[in-house]
């Protein structure tokens, strides 16, 4: 009998094999980031970030209501996660630079999401603002993660200027479409060398997966978690597709190919017969 | 007298300090964060920094965003 267990301990390997996800000096095992807009109520937003596994959630700064103001969002969210706040609300880089210093100035920390967008109808992020924003940011300590359109020269500037990590968007936020600028991404993924994190219109746990295999970093999801009918539950379930696709990108994926190519020996068949 | 806050007029019948402007439109002011006339007011300030007339006042917390 061949001993099953030799299997397992070749998985475990593999997976001891990974090096964590490095931003900014700090190590993270998870390469999942997880938004926290658009949930229902809290318990499902406290109930997915258990699920997932994260160690990154972004929050936005929002003006208090001032009729009405009781609740603090970090109450949900648990200490040894990394906040992330995102500038969202920006429509220049000096929005986004009076977000940050104000998100700053809460004591969380200073990581922040530069999202810059001045269009209503496709909700594109503004790539030459998003770089503007992130020098100055980068400049004045902070942890700069920025949001943008997978452009190579943007995403070089963006190192240049100091960013920590570079997050195209794979299709329009919130859309669920998926990779719909995957080739854009991949020449991300092959020229740059600061992590690459997958951001917005990823709806499903296999675009999650597709992500990973193609070598990206990590990935951030938010609508496809918050608007599902069970939120949780689909939070596991991209916590276990980034894993699975970054355990395939590790294995070195064979490329497909045109032609067919048996999985079979084509020797030895039962009917050959020797002439 | 008025100051504008998070973009609304609102009329403060005394002086009042910071942190009793805080006190009045939250009631968890603890992630708040205050500007006033685009300056960001550090929380062990907000006792020593008084309201004037016409003051512009911003508070923000954090909400759920992606």
């Amino acid at each position: 009998m061949t001993a099953i267990p030799s299997n397992l301990s070749v998985l475990s390997e593999e997976v001891k094999l990974d090096t964590p996800l490095e931003i900014a000096g700090k190590m993270f095992t998870s390469r999942f980031l997880l938004g926290t807009g658009k949930f229902k109520n809290k318990t499902d937003l406290a109930q997915s970030i258990e699920a997932s596994k994260t160690e990154i959630v972004t929050v936005a700064l929002r003006r208090i209501d001032l009729e009405r103001h009781d609740e603090n969002i970090l109450e949900y969210i648990p200490r040894n996660v990394t906040l992330l706040v995102n500038t969202s609300g920006a429509r220049n880089a000096k929005e986004a630079v009076r977000i940050a210093r104000l998100a700053k100035e809460a004591g969380y920390g200073n990581w922040i999401k530069i999202e810059v967008i001045n269009d209503s109808k496709y909700l594109l992020p503004d790539n030459q603002e998003t770089v503007k924003a992130t020098e100055i940011l980068a400049a004045e300590g902070f942890v700069v993660l920025p949001y943008m359109y997978p452009d190579l020269y943007a995403a070089r500037a963006l190192v240049q200027a100091g960013a920590a990590t570079v997050m195209p968007l794979g299709s329009l936020i919130g859309s669920n479409r998926g990779l719909k600028v995957k080739e854009f991404i991949q020449i991300l993924i092959d020229e740059i060398d600061i992590p690459i994190v997958v951001d917005a219109g990823l709806g499903a746990p296999s675009h999650a997966a597709e992500a990973m295999e193609m070598g990206a970093d990590a990935v951030l999801v938010n609508t496809a978690v918050a608007t599902a009918g069970n939120p949780a539950l689909i939070a596991q379930a991209f916590a276990m597709a980034v894993e699975a696709g970054r355990l395939a990108y590790l294995s070195k994926l064979p490329p497909p190919k045109n032609n067919a190519d048996a999985s079979s020996p084509l020797t030895g068949f039962l009917y050959d017969q020797s002439r | 007298m008025h100051i504008m806050i998070n973009g609304q007029k609102k009329e403060i019948f005394a002086a009042q300090n910071l942190r009793e402007i805080v006190d009045r439109f939250s009631s968890n002011p603890a992630a708040l964060i205050a500007e006033v006339n685009g300056t960001i007011v550090k929380k062990a300030q907000w006792d020593a920094v008084s309201v004037n007339d016409g003051d512009t006042i911003e508070l923000v917390s954090f909400v759920g965003g992606g």
